[in-house]
């Protein structure tokens, strides 16, 4: 067990390692560096003395080669320090920390309604002798999935803040300002939790297993929860891991939406302000969230089946 | 039809008694009708046994008396008198109180029917939950006293093992445990051990037997198998396309078959003719040059490493045997005895970890490249599954000219030639070349992966117990098409199975295998006349079909029905 998590955040550092590689690689290709993008926001004639951009450049050390300029951030970011944001200057470390709290919550609290209601739309759809409720809820999770992400936010605003005045429109404050956000983010991800679980507690309900449980002279609803339900559990909570990551993306357009501080503000800005510094960071910042939750689900399968064995040595032969 | 007989019984009323039972299954293209009609008495205290080939509607019958049919099977008409309800009528509340407590059912496939992700002990506890007979506190206790009733043991560790930790037979009799921990009236046994090995499918027929015996419980026994049927039922019902044709009194069934049907299934039961000639199988030459030579093969797989140390299996020990051209040798042993393994070695599908293969006098026990292609060209092989060595979306014509198309053999035109010409050779008919394998029964599939084996003329195919996926009556006429097509072609079978009975009927040498090592190795003649193993004697005695229940068994001795 230990051997595992071991060689499992070994694993997790190579992919830190490799989103930041990546990231470096993808923004030193791009035109345009960050110092003509200050100087451009900072001067309103346009008319830079070339020498002075050099010299900035030279303090960020954007003039070095690629090689040695990727060598030497990587060394510092090792340390966990992304240098200072060209816009603000502030390090990037604390412009990312001050942030985080903020879409943890809206996040956190997204994932919680997608599971509670993509769970429960599953549990429902697939339990229910109704024919047209089955089909009326099996068709919300493809309409959840296709609806872009800022119309069900504008949506959920235009209802809910401006007619019915229940809850506010944009900000942080508190948990009231929670829920439209929250809500407008766990819709495409609740769509696709639903559609696994259904799917999957079909698959299992239709296995031996549940006719041995009817033979007992169990009921429908233990059938299904007792039996059927955490068989069908695993694909799901695959889909939640991998969610993780789209929730954290979902972030950058539904903050901006409602106007909320959050990591997906500060994303937004820093790719607008070609900030390159901050984007590394938020980028690998993004991963090790991803990477984290992954490794979380990973070992919370052999608690749901016990036919999966955690163990260092996968290439166990069967004879 | 058989009132006489019945009346003839000391039991008065039967326990269970269908009447005019009539079920449906709604698909796709329509309305497709499963039972038409069946009547069957179940009298208390004995075993009735529902035979018939699979589609005969046996095994909806079994389901449909606590209507545990599939999602889209329904039943039309008809009565399933239960003691004094008709469970046809019986709302779902009240016939969950039957369900498991007054009928038990003993499912087809242990290895799916229990619930992986739960411990075996609860599972039987629900039972006992369910219907109030323990409490929280000593639901435990009591699952496994009645785990240990069924044969497992040590009971209280395998309580608390998960299904994957237990083997095939040891899940079964979990499987019994949940259906006898209520102490039912009935118990339903749809097919119980077709999944297991025939030593461990006695024993866990025995064990039934003996606690049904004890208890007084009645048994509705569907099988396929009507070795198993004659050995354990007093009373059989033979069933064929959705009705009964014949049923009555399992002696008088077996020595006096009334309907047509009957005497064909009995003709085509292999446990049961035993007697039956190897009727086109070519005569043992001894001095037919070999084909394939195995010698001192070993195989052996890396486990799991526990507490550091690294522990090997060795599947296949210390195995010699020589395949000569034109004839058939067996392997035969259970699941897990190396037989699949050493086929495996002789084909080259895996490396051997010491020993040598000769194929036609040419060492190929390290070929590889060119070499391993030419030796795939001259072995092919037939698999368990017809359903699922097809590929579905391929139709029959590209299936069979496959291997030819892979080796470039001919051009478009002859490669059809040669797949008609093959399809008549296994008796298909040349329209055949057109469909898809969906369309196809098993049987006839059989026939296609055989054809499809031959397409390269091979001097070996090696078939993995080609018939034990098909019905019997089907099972007899493929392995007479492999007998003909070997006196037409001259190939040689490597034919592996666990099923001696099978194996009698076309091998000309039989090995019998046991923990990766060969035990015996002679004439099938031989092997069952004077087998010297006790491992073989074993295997012989399992064979379904060898004895009779009740004092009939007296007056045949077991070793001409064996």
């Amino acid at each position: 067990m230990r051997r595992y998590v071991v060689k499992r955040v070994a694993q997790a550092v190579g992919v830190l390692w490799a989103a930041y590689t990546v990231s470096f690689l993808v923004l030193d290709y791009l035109p345009g560096d960050p110092v003509t993008a200050m100087a451009g926001a900072g001067m309103d004639s346009g008319q830079v003395d070339p020498a002075q951009l050099a010299a900035l450049r030279h303090e960020y050390g954007f003039d070095k080669p690629v090689l040695v300029q990727y060598t030497e951030y990587l060394g510092r970011a090792v340390r966990g320090d992304f240098g200072d944001t060209v816009s603000t200057g502030r390090p990037v470390t604390s412009v990312l920390i001050d942030a985080l709290p903020q879409t943890l919550l809206l996040t956190g609290a997204a994932l919680l309604l997608a599971v509670l209601l993509g769970g429960g739309l599953a549990v429902v759809a697939t339990y229910t002798s109704q024919r047209w409720l089955r089909q009326l809820l099996l068709s919300q999770p493809p309409l959840g999935v296709s609806v872009p992400t800022f119309w069900v936010g504008l949506l959920l605003v235009e209802a809910f803040s401006f007619r019915l005045h229940w809850f506010p429109a944009f900000g942080n404050d508190g948990l009231r300002g929670l829920v439209l956000p929250a809500l407008t983010l766990a819709v495409p991800t609740g769509a696709q939790i639903a559609q696994v679980l259904a799917k999957s507690l079909l698959t299992a309900l239709d296995q031996a297993y549940t006719e041995t449980a009817r033979a007992k002279g169990a009921g429908r609803w233990r059938v299904h929860l007792r039996h059927a339900l955490r068989n069908a559990s695993l694909p799901a909570l695959t889909v939640v891991g991998l969610l993780v990551g789209q929730l954290i993306a979902g972030s950058v357009v539904v903050e901006t939406v409602f106007s909320r501080d959050g990591l997906g503000r500060v994303t937004a800005a820093a790719v607008t302000a070609q900030d390159i510094p901050l984007v590394q960071g938020v980028v690998v910042f993004g991963a090790l969230i991803f990477v984290a939750t992954n490794l979380v689900v990973d070992l919370l399968y052999p608690l749901l089946d016990p036919r999966i064995v955690v163990a260092s040595d996968r290439r166990a032969s069967f004879a | 039809m058989t009132d006489e007989r019945e009346n003839g019984d000391d039991v008065t009323t039967p326990l269970l008694e269908i009447r005019g039972l009539s079920v449906s299954y709604r698909t796709r293209r329509g309305t497709v009708p499963a039972l038409r009609g069946v009547d069957l008495d179940v009298w208390p205290g004995q075993v009735t046994a529902v035979v018939g080939e699979s589609g005969s509607g046996k095994s909806t019958t079994a389901h449909a008396v606590t209507r545990l049919l599939a999602a889209n099977g329904a039943i039309d008409a008809g009565t399933v008198r239960f003691g004094r309800h008709d469970l046809v009528t019986l709302s779902e509340a009240e016939l969950r109180t039957v369900r498991g407590a007054q009928i038990g059912l003993v499912p087809q496939d242990p290895t799916v029917s229990l619930n992986p992700v739960k411990r075996i002990g609860d599972q039987v506890a629900e039972v006992l939950r369910i219907h109030g007979l323990a409490t929280r506190r000593s639901a435990a206790t009591e699952a496994a006293a009645v785990l240990d009733r069924a044969g497992l043991p040590d009971a209280a560790v395998r309580a608390r093992q998960y299904p994957h930790e237990l083997s095939g037979g040891m899940r079964q009799r979990a499987l019994i445990a949940i259906a006898i921990a209520a102490q039912p009236q009935l118990i339903i046994a749809d097919e119980p051990t077709s999944a297991l090995d025939v030593t461990v499918q006695r024993v866990i027929l025995d064990h039934l037997q003996h606690l049904t015996e004890e208890s007084g419980t009645a048994i509705l026994l569907v099988t396929h198998d009507l070795g198993v049927a004659a050995d354990r039922a007093q009373r059989l019902v033979v069933m064929s396309q959705g009705k009964v044709v014949e049923a009555g009194e399992t002696r008088a069934i077996l020595d006096d078959p009334r309907h047509e049907y009957t005497r064909r299934l009995l003709a085509g039961a292999p446990s049961l003719t035993a007697a039956r000639p190897r009727a086109s199988v070519s005569a043992a030459q001894a001095d037919a040059p070999p084909l394939i030579e195995a010698r001192n093969l070993v195989k052996e797989f890396r486990l799991p490493r526990a507490g550091g140390e690294t522990r090997t299996l060795r599947a296949v020990d210390d195995v010699s045997l020589t395949l000569r051209r034109g004839q058939t040798l067996a392997l035969v042993g259970e699941s897990g005895s190396g037989k699949s393994t050493t086929a495996r070695l002789v084909l080259r599908l895996a490396d051997t970890t010491s020993g040598r293969v000769l194929f036609d006098g040419t060492d190929v026990t390290t070929a590889k490249g060119a070499q391993a292609r030419q030796l795939r060209r001259r072995a092919q092989l037939v698999y368990q599954n017809p359903y699922a060595s097809l590929d579905p979306r391929f139709s029959i014509g590209e299936v069979i000219t496959e291997p030819l198309r892979a080796f470039k053999v001919g051009d478009r035109a002859s490669r059809l030639a040669r797949a008609r010409d093959l399809l008549d050779r296994v008796a298909l008919p040349a329209s055949t070349l057109e469909r898809r394998p969906a369309e196809l029964s098993g049987g006839q599939r059989q026939r296609v992966a055989i054809a499809r084996a031959l397409a390269l003329s091979p001097d070996v195919v090696v078939c993995d117990e080609p018939v034990s996926a098909l019905d019997v009556s089907v099972q007899a006429q493929v392995i007479d098409l492999l007998a003909e097509l070997q006196a037409d072609t001259g190939v040689a079978y490597l034919f592996i199975s666990h099923d001696l009975a099978v194996v009698r009927r076309l091998a000309h040498q039989v090995a019998v295998m046991r923990a990766g090592r060969i035990v015996e190795m002679g004439p099938p003649e031989d092997l069952f006349t004077e087998a010297r193993h006790a491992y073989t004697r074993e295997l012989i005695a399992a064979i379904p079909g060898g004895r009779h229940p009740s004092p009939a068994a007296a007056d045949r001795p077991p070793a001409q029905r064996a």
